[in-house]
């Protein structure tokens, strides 16, 4: 159980942490961070509650290491609005009642970010190709799937 | 008015932020991080458990079992209180708790879990009812554990030296003399799966014990309810202990009643520390399910297809102890039999203890169990009677007004209407097309909304209020809906507005939080609480400007004696007060007396439609089209309303297409979201219609009454009647997986 030392960026912040090499991303960032807008659920990589962007790609911080974080770069929920204004995607969930309990909502956006820097007008195939892989229990999906088309729309109307 | 919009959820915000907390969240300096070493038996004896290779794990301080609760009461059960918190001498199911590890983290914990050496000694293991009722099986419980709450009284107590958990029977007419004289009798058998109702996030708690005071975070539904068994454990006034639910990750009944705050408590008992216990999902699924049912019905009709009798026999696999089983069968049993006119009726049925994980409420609670059975009977009979199967339901619902069930309210609602925009949305009697096929089913349920509800409505002296509630918010919107009713109530804007809830010593007391009692009932405590708090500040408005209390009355914020004689809430209380300072308390209080004395205080309503194809091939089923009625009598909300129908529903097609617990031998072979599949958004219906029906006949605020089971309770039906029409052949278990209906459609003895 030797810690390891991890130099990374967390939502643009530099860090520099010895972790535990058994310490997954997940616990890194809510535990050792405090940033517990990152939740947990299934701990298989199947329900995508803990969904961050590690170098702006989408992963599971429940099965990823948090030793292996070192020298890239991590955003989480926290990291996704500015100066106090939300993301398009965060204000149309707000919009579309696209969530209920809340505890999926984190990993949803994530996912949103990553689809729409992929794909920035996907097709509504397309959306749930994406997010297939982040369960909702409370809304029944539908009311995620419109948010996420309509904050494409946003986005583009937004972009110059 | 705030109420009848849909206002964005108040909590919305926060949520999307990350900046949300539940109790998955809370952390309490100096807190030890507990784990739990589970059975690894079924049924046995334990001979010994050796902690001493645990204890040498650094940063472990303690491996605590039932021998170290001495003193303490050492179970819980809010019915019958038969669940130790830690196994005492014997395990009744594999995965049962038998010690809990305390360590100063997660890791230290989890290692030295796996270093507790525990002996057992087998004991015959039954885990069906089948077996379990068999002469012959071995007794799960053979003490009376029964401590009693009177609320609970239709539930009847457990039959000596049986596994017979509980029993429940509802019966009037003469069922054998009205079947002898039927024209049609039709028999049915199905069987529901064992569920879990996955609440995403996983059941913990956080407790602290100092100044004798215990103070408990957890993911409780019920904050009230847990506090009571805690008070018992610990012999502590009902003012010694404080229960706190914050935002809860999903709840769907499975967080009602006390599950592992009594874990975190004997740990911080016993070490002076705060303790925290976080299951992960496998041992949140070895905490509670939900029953399986075995169910046998057979109807009788006239030739016109009137409901002469109808018999249910209902056998629930109820698991290793009895929570909130009691409650489930005895609403099962009030609930398979639909909302119709039955002149002759015996629904009589048992739970039964056996070796696996405990089952207790989830969303609908006996009735998607009883639904399935009941419903598909209908869709049968009606083939048998060559009748429509809308026209046999429209024959033999109850009407508003009408009373089915004798001594239970009247129902409060027009099924015949909620049923016509349900198939007139499906488009029922269209040409049907190969592989495919459509269905639908009616469900009421009594309510089990036992009405004891307080709230306080504080106003400040800027003009802000706070409303108090016991009620616990888990995504259902009750924060958002609760506040629009008060900002109604009171005249002011919705975000003047917040409410704070679920806090045991500062919230106010609320039974529970389920049966979709929240809008009527809360709701109505709240609207109370407004009203009194108005009524104070007219009192003090009347002194403030100098009239008669006669004279003043509230508009808009104001108080009002007369055109030239007005304050605003805000220049009332700081005047009456003197200075910027005070504030008006109102209290609501809501008991079983005046409208509410009938049960159940509203008729929940279930009215859904499916339209899916089949493929012969591979026995994939799609549904393309799903319609939910939300028959709420006035939406306060109604984007939440048709929020909560859409996802009753969502969990009603993973219960009939995909979800299912199984044990093969002792164990559970699927406890993890891997292998136990919930509805995903490719699963998703193409077409959703989730319409709403307002009559204003709810007993609650505005004409409201409860919503958001309903639309799941006659999903399995409606799902396995569509298949039945498009395969030609009568399903009698769900879920109707690929390969459940591959074997449909090719049995083996035709091969």
């Amino acid at each position: 159980m030797n810690p390891v030392g991890v130099v990374t960026q967390v939502n643009g912040r530099e860090i520099a942490r010895s972790v535990p090499a058994r310490m997954t991303l997940v616990e890194f960032l809510r535990d050792e961070l405090g940033l517990t807008g990152t939740k947990v659920s299934c701990e298989l990589q199947v329900c995508g509650v803990c969904t961050v962007l590690v170098d702006r790609k989408p992963v599971s911080s429940c099965a990823f290491l948090a030793v292996d974080i070192d020298g890239r770069e991590v955003t989480t929920i926290e990291g996704v609005a500015s100066d106090g204004k939300l993301h398009p995607i965060q204000q149309a969930f707000i919009d579309h009642f696209a969530l209920q309990c809340g505890f999926c909502t984190p990993g949803f956006v994530m996912m949103a970010v990553a689809l729409l820097e992929e794909v920035p007008q996907p097709t509504p195939e397309q959306v749930v190709s994406y997010l297939e892989g982040n369960i909702c229990r409370c809304t029944g999906y539908r009311s995620i799937l419109e948010a996420v088309l309509d904050a494409a729309d946003r986005l583009e109307r937004a972009s110059p | 008015m705030s109420v009848g919009n849909s206002v964005p959820s108040v909590d919305a915000r926060v949520k999307t932020t990350g900046e949300a907390r539940y109790a998955l969240d809370a952390a309490v300096p100096g807190m030890l991080f507990a784990d739990i070493v589970r059975s690894t038996r079924a049924h046995a004896t334990i001979l010994d458990i050796d902690p001493s290779e645990a204890l040498t794990t650094p940063g472990v301080s303690a491996v605590i079992t039932a021998a170290d609760l001495d003193g303490l009461f050492p179970r819980f059960g809010h019915i019958i209180a038969d669940h130790p918190i830690l196994a005492i001498d014997r395990v009744r199911y594999y995965g049962e708790p038998v010690a809990l590890v305390l360590a100063d983290n997660r890791y230290a914990a989890a290692d030295a879990a796996d270093l507790v050496r525990v002996r057992y000694a087998d004991l015959p293991v039954v885990i069906e009812p089948e077996e379990a009722l068999a002469a012959e099986a071995p007794l799960l419980h053979d003490e009376d554990y029964s401590l009693g709450d009177r609320s609970f009284s239709e539930a009847q107590s457990a039959r000596p030296a049986t596994n017979v958990a509980h029993e429940a029977m509802l019966q009037w007419g003469d069922v054998e003399s009205a079947l002898e004289g039927a024209h049609v009798v039709v028999e049915t058998t199905t069987r529901y799966p064992m569920l879990y109702a996955y609440a995403m996030e996983p059941y913990n708690a956080i407790a602290s014990y100092d100044e004798g005071e215990l103070d408990v975070i957890s993911t409780a539904q019920h904050p009230f309810q847990v506090r009571e068994d805690l008070a018992r454990i610990f012999s502590l006034p009902l003012n010694g202990v404080r229960v706190r639910s914050p935002l809860l990750g999903g709840g769907y009944g499975s967080k009602s009643y006390t599950k592992v705050e009594p874990l975190a408590a004997v740990g911080a008992w016993i070490s002076g520390r705060p303790v925290k216990v976080a299951l992960d999902v496998e041992g949140a699924i070895h905490t509670t399910r939900a029953d399986s049912a075995l169910i046998w019905v057979r109807s009788g009709f006239d030739d016109k297809g009137t409901i002469v009798a109808r018999e249910f026999d209902i056998t629930l696999n109820t698991g290793a102890y009895a929570d909130n089983g009691t409650l489930v069968l005895t609403k099962c049993v009030h609930r398979c039999f639909g909302p119709y006119n039955i002149p002759n009726l015996r629904a009589s049925g048992r739970a039964v203890y056996t070796n696996t994980v405990p089952s207790s409420s989830y969303r609908g609670f006996g009735a998607p169990q009883g639904n399935l059975a009941g419903e598909v009977n209908m869709d049968q009979a009606a083939e048998r009677l060559g009748i429509d199967a809308a026209e046999l339901r429209r024959r033999n619902l109850v009407g508003p007004g009408e009373r089915h069930i004798p001594g239970k309210r009247a129902m409060d609602a027009d099924l015949r209407a909620d049923l016509e925009m349900v198939v007139k949305g499906l488009g029922w009697g269209g040409r049907p097309t190969a592989n495919h096929g459509i269905g639908f089913g009616c469900s009421a349920s009594d309510a089990g909304a036992f009405p004891v509800s307080t709230a306080q409505v504080r106003l400040f002296a800027d003009g802000s209020a706070l409303v108090l509630t016991g009620s616990t918010e888990m995504g259902q919107g009750s924060r958002t809906v609760l506040g629009q009713i008060a900002a109604t109530e009171l005249g002011i804007s919705v975000d003047r507005i917040r409410v704070k809830q679920s806090d045991t010593s500062l919230t106010p007391y609320e039974r529970t939080t389920g049966a979709s009692r929240t809008t009527t009932l809360t709701g109505l405590a709240v609207q109370r609480a407004c009203r009194d708090a108005l009524a104070k500040l007219v009192e003090m408005g009347a002194e403030v400007l100098d009239r008669d209390v006669e004279e003043v009355k509230t508009a808009e914020g104001d108080v009002v004696a007369g055109p030239d004689s007005r304050a605003s809430y805000e220049e009332v209380v700081q005047a009456w007060f003197g200075g910027r300072q005070g504030e008006v308390t109102g209290v609501g209080i809501v008991r079983r007396a005046g409208e509410l004395a009938e049960l159940p205080p509203f008729w929940e309503i279930g009215m859904v439609g499916v339209d899916v194809e089949v493929d012969p091939q591979t026995g994939v089923v799609t549904v393309h089209h799903l319609v939910t009625v939300g028959d709420v009598g006035y939406a306060i909300n109604p984007a939440m309303v048709e929020g909560q129908d859409l996802g009753a529903a969502t969990q009603g097609l993973g219960a009939a297409l995909s979800e299912e617990l199984i044990y093969d031998g002792p164990q559970l072979v699927n406890p993890n979201m891997v292998e136990y599949r919930v509805p995903r958004m490719g699963d998703m219906p193409a077409r959703i219609d989730t319409f709403i029906a307002e009559r204003g006949d709810g007993v609650g605020p505005f004409g409201a009454k409860g919503g958001g089971e309903g639309s799941l309770n006659p999903v399995g039906g409606a799902v396995a009647s569509a298949i039945a029409r498009a395969t030609g052949r009568w399903p009698t278990r769900l879920p109707l997986n690929s390969s459940a209906v591959w074997e449909l459609l090719n049995p083996p003895d035709e091969a």
